[in-house]
């Protein structure tokens, strides 16, 4: 059953068309790639779905709602989870703090008064579902330092954390090889695939690096100058000629 | 017509001084990184030394000009520079923010030390025969008018030349963005700022000996007014953009003197429009201009360089050591409030009633500023509206004073949150702008109303009444403060330690990855907003009734910006900083200007003999105190903390460990990996 479904997306910035009528869905549980050159407007795609940016045309629906007026954090509280490129964290927490705050979000307990009534602090479930993705992740022994002192490696596991505490229907990572080696690489993908398989969980990775993608996804868009150029399994699509042509050039 | 002509042109007149001040601000913002607010007080100081040169002291104009605007003012910019603004260049822009902040407290103090602004009127200008008057399209001009006008053209079109034309304005303009970044780049940072300082300084300096002529004195709050009024030209041009500021300004002139002009004179629009009108506009260029959505400062690419900000010290403490700690605290706080009760005179148990109530107060800041992470330039405008409306409820709706207490709380919540809701969608800097136009308002408009301040005469403030117990009698009173402070202490913490404040931290951290988990950054911020403004009303409710009535002035935007100076210095992110705040607040005035420093200046030497020193002395030394911010953003109490209290962790380690009489092992040191 497609969890997103994305038809004829539009955006234009001051007179450059960034996406041109771009259609993409995923299914529940599948991941998806989307690949493309640099510039090529998937960032552009990726804060339309979040609701960062407003398209210009065009539908978004997920999980059969229509999220054209929904916002950003809203979004979340639907089921669409996240990471950043450049990874984003929360300063002054611990990777266990994350958790806890990603938790309190979605059990939907933050009110004012209940702070004032003693209720604020963590439960003992909380802390709990905390600890299991701490362990989930392979991040115990990096569990209460600042987030500051932590290795890039580390950080976009939180990150990854952080996004499935919010138990997502849909995981939206944007590169997230980037900035790590080889190993730290195929050990993220190792553990995405996992937590993926364990929770059926919907994936949909924009990433530069290809053999990740070959390893992780079943199907893949590819996008070029703001426009869908080819999409299907992953093999048929690196047999195609325009994509061959938007990656390698003419001479190809 | 003839008046219309008449207007524009001396509209464009007054104009131009605002566009001196807003071109200056605009430069200093644009090659420094620093919205200069005490760029004001940098023109006062030249303002000052030329009037003591020329007037008191009788020298011709050119030796004067040439002391104050061409010698002292772009000295005071390289000390800036050199001692300051130069190790902040990789700080927040809110740190440089609260750091000319101290500035703005403390320099005219200084100045006020040597020179007599009370009687320094009839100021004159850098022509000779400034007041000789030409008609000019029906327009009456002086030589004085015509210069401001003739310098403020030339400084504007001479600076948009420079950033256009020079590589040296494009260097600025590198070292504010990335002064790393800049020094890879092969550009000598450190050489580039001091030029940049000296140029603004130079600017805020000519400015400072031509606009006594139009304020007919010099002040230092006539100069903090204009350039406050000057912001709403800055703003206008996004802080970048000197041909802006410049246009922005004359449009303002244009516009007050136009309603100078045609409003009829009596009429309560005009009444209130005209002084305000700088303020309404800035207001309304900040919630209403799209540019300004969602700006943010450029951040500097290479400031991952700097480690991370220390963890507040009650992040590292262990159990026993907060045991001891808080056993301390305890008995020590049970000690003194047994000697104020039983032994205290009248004097100190209302000095203790004053620290219980700014403690209240300045909790305010701990929650919008150490918890939620934004400036308020407005707190002491909530802690009035609290103070105002309960004095009138009690005086004049005769209602109980301790309901009045409630409902000013709740009052100056509600327009926290009304006015957070447009003004949060505006980032660091233009929220803080936002809050103080807001403050300038109030103090221009608001205040004035008989049914706000009483008019001439303060409104009274009774002192509550529960049942039996009349707290009139002043021990009571204090009492009852002391309950509201534990009260409003412990809202203040479980806040911190709730939902709402890590919310809060989560959305400091990273908005966008803040609204990733789900979290309304909006909301949280207006919660934030009006549960600190809450808490300034109710202090200030408490404060007009130990005070017996609520005056004017008593809540003037000014004093706000001092209370704000002084906990971001102290500790800004615990309710002990608050309280140690306004320990420091209450009794520097009190006690130790009056009594202890003279004491101890008198029996360390024995040439000279102190009797009181200036309460100015205060101002400066809290002021100077901001400059500590930046080196210190937990506060320079919390340092201290942090470092003591692992002081006072190595004494239970020692005793835990010959307790346990076994040899010591001490933990393996983790080395932290960092981020690269």
């Amino acid at each position: 059953m497609t969890l997103l479904d994305a038809v004829g997306v539009s955006k234009h910035f001051a007179g450059i068309i960034a996406l041109d009528n771009v259609s993409l869905d995923v299914d529940e549980g599948e991941i998806v790639g989307l690949i493309g050159p640099n510039g090529a407007g998937k960032t552009t795609l990726f804060n339309c779905l979040l609701g960062l940016l407003k398209p210009d045309g065009g539908k978004i629906t997920f999980d059969g709602r229509n999220l054209t007026r929904v916002a950003t954090y809203r979004r979340a509280r639907l089921g669409i989870g996240r990471t950043f490129q450049r990874i984003e964290l929360f300063a002054g927490m611990t990777p266990r703090e994350h958790f806890l705050v990603a938790e309190r979000v979605r059990n939907g307990r933050g009110a004012l008064w209940k702070d004032l009534l003693y209720l604020g602090r963590p439960t003992a479930a909380e802390q709990a579902a905390a600890q299991e993705m701490l362990e989930l992740l392979g991040l115990e022994a990096a569990a209460d330092s600042p987030i500051e002192s932590v290795s890039l490696g580390v950080g976009r596991l939180v990150e990854v954390g952080r996004a499935l505490m919010i138990k997502p229907k849909l995981l939206l990572l944007d590169e997230p090889s980037s900035g790590l080696d080889r190993r730290e690489t195929a050990e993220l993908a190792q553990k995405l695939l996992t937590v993926q398989r364990e929770e059926h969980i919907a994936i949909l990775l924009v990433e530069h690096d290809i053999e990740l993608v070959r390893e992780m996804v079943s199907r893949v868009f590819v996008l070029d100058f703001g426009t869908v150029i080819a999409s299907g399994s992953v093999d048929s699509v690196f047999a195609d000629d325009a994509v061959r042509r938007a990656y390698l050039g003419d001479a190809v | 017509m003839d008046k219309l002509l008449g207007a524009l042109v001396d509209g464009v007149a007054f104009g131009c001084v605002y566009a001196l001040l807003a071109v200056g601000l605009t430069l200093a913002y644009k090659t420094s990184g620093v919205f200069n607010i005490a760029f004001g007080v940098q023109a006062f100081v030249s303002g000052a030394i030329y009037y003591q040169l020329h007037i008191y002291n009788g020298w011709g104009i050119l030796p004067s000009f040439v002391i104050a605007v061409l010698i002292v003012a772009p000295l005071l910019g390289i000390v800036l520079d050199r001692f300051l603004f130069r190790y902040l260049r990789t700080a927040s822009p809110i740190s440089r923010l609260i750091v000319a902040l101290g500035l703005l407290v403390a320099i005219p103090q200084i100045v006020l030390l040597k020179f007599d602004e009370t009687d320094a009127v009839n100021p004159t200008g850098i022509v000779p025969h400034g007041l000789v008057t030409y008609h000019i399209f029906g327009a009456v001009l002086n030589r004085d008018d015509l210069m401001i006008i003739a310098c403020a053209a030339l400084v504007a079109i001479g600076l948009a030349l420079l950033f256009r034309y020079t590589a040296l304005g494009i260097r600025m303009r590198a070292v504010v963005e990335s002064p790393r970044m800049a020094e890879l780049a092969g550009t000598d940072s450190d050489r580039i700022s001091t030029m940049a300082w000296i140029l603004s300084s130079l600017v805020a300096g000519l400015a400072g000996v031509l606009l006594p002529t139009v304020t007919s004195g010099v002040s230092d709050i006539y100069y903090t007014t204009l350039l406050t009024a000057a912001i709403a030209a800055v703003v206008f041009a996004s802080l970048t953009s000197i041909p802006l500021a410049f246009i922005g300004a004359i449009l303002l002139g244009v516009i007050q003197e136009l309603l100078n002009r045609y409003l009829p004179t009596n009429s309560l629009l005009a009444q209130e429009l005209r002084p305000s009108l700088p303020f309404v506009v800035l207001f309304l260029i900040l919630i209403l201009s799209p540019a300004l959505r969602n700006r943010r400062e450029a951040t500097d690419p290479l400031a991952g360089v700097d480690p991370p900000p220390p963890a507040p010290a009650a992040r590292v403490r262990s159990r026993e050591l907060t045991i001891t700690t808080r056993t301390l605290g305890v008995v020590a706080g049970l000690g003194i409030g047994y000697y104020v009760f039983f032994h205290g005179n009248d004097s100190v148990v209302g000095q203790a009633t004053q620290i219980a109530i700014y403690s209240v107060i300045f909790c305010s800041i701990v929650v919008i500023t150490g918890i939620g992470g934004q400036v308020s330039f407005a707190q002491a405008t909530f802690a009035g509206i609290g103070g105002f409306a309960s004095a009138q409820l009690a005086s004049n709706a005769g209602m109980s004073v301790l309901l009045t207490i409630v409902c000013a709380g709740l009052l100056a919540a509600v327009i926290g949150a009304l006015l957070a809701v447009p003004a949060l969608r505006l980032g660091g800097i233009f929220l803080t702008l936002a809050t103080y136009a807001f403050a300038l308002f109030f103090d221009n408009v608001i205040v004035s109303l008989s049914w706000v301040s009483g008019g001439i005469f303060p409104v009274v403030a009774p002192r509550p009444q529960l049942g039996m117990i009349d707290f009139a009698n002043d021990r009571a009173y204090l009492a009852l403060c002391i309950v509201v402070l534990v009260i409003v202490g412990t809202i203040v913490v479980l806040v911190r330690n709730g939902t709402t404040g890590r919310y809060l931290t989560a959305v400091q951290g990273s908005e966008t990855a803040a609204a990733a988990v789900g979290i309304n950054p909006t909301r949280a911020r207006i919660v934030a907003f009006a549960l600190s403004a809450g808490i300034a009303g109710v202090g200030g409710a408490l404060l007009v009734s130990q005070e017996g009535h609520a005056g004017k002035a008593d809540f003037a935007a000014q004093i706000g910006l001092f209370w704000l100076v002084l906990v971001v210095t102290l500790g800004p992110r615990t309710v002990e900083g608050a309280i140690q705040a306004a320990i420091g607040f209450v009794l520097f005035q009190s006690r130790v200007l009056t009594d202890w420093l003279p004491w101890i200046i008198n029996h360390v030497q024995p040439f000279l003999h102190v009797n009181a020193l200036p309460l100015a002395v205060a101002t400066i030394f809290f002021g100077l105190g901001a400059v500590t911010y930046a080196r210190h953003p937990e506060g320079i109490l919390e340092a201290n903390k942090t470092k003591s209290l692992a002081w006072v962790q190595r004494r239970i380690d020692a005793v835990k460990n010959r307790a346990e009489r076994r040899p010591e092992n001490p933990a393996p040191t983790e080395q932290p990996e960092t981020v690269p």
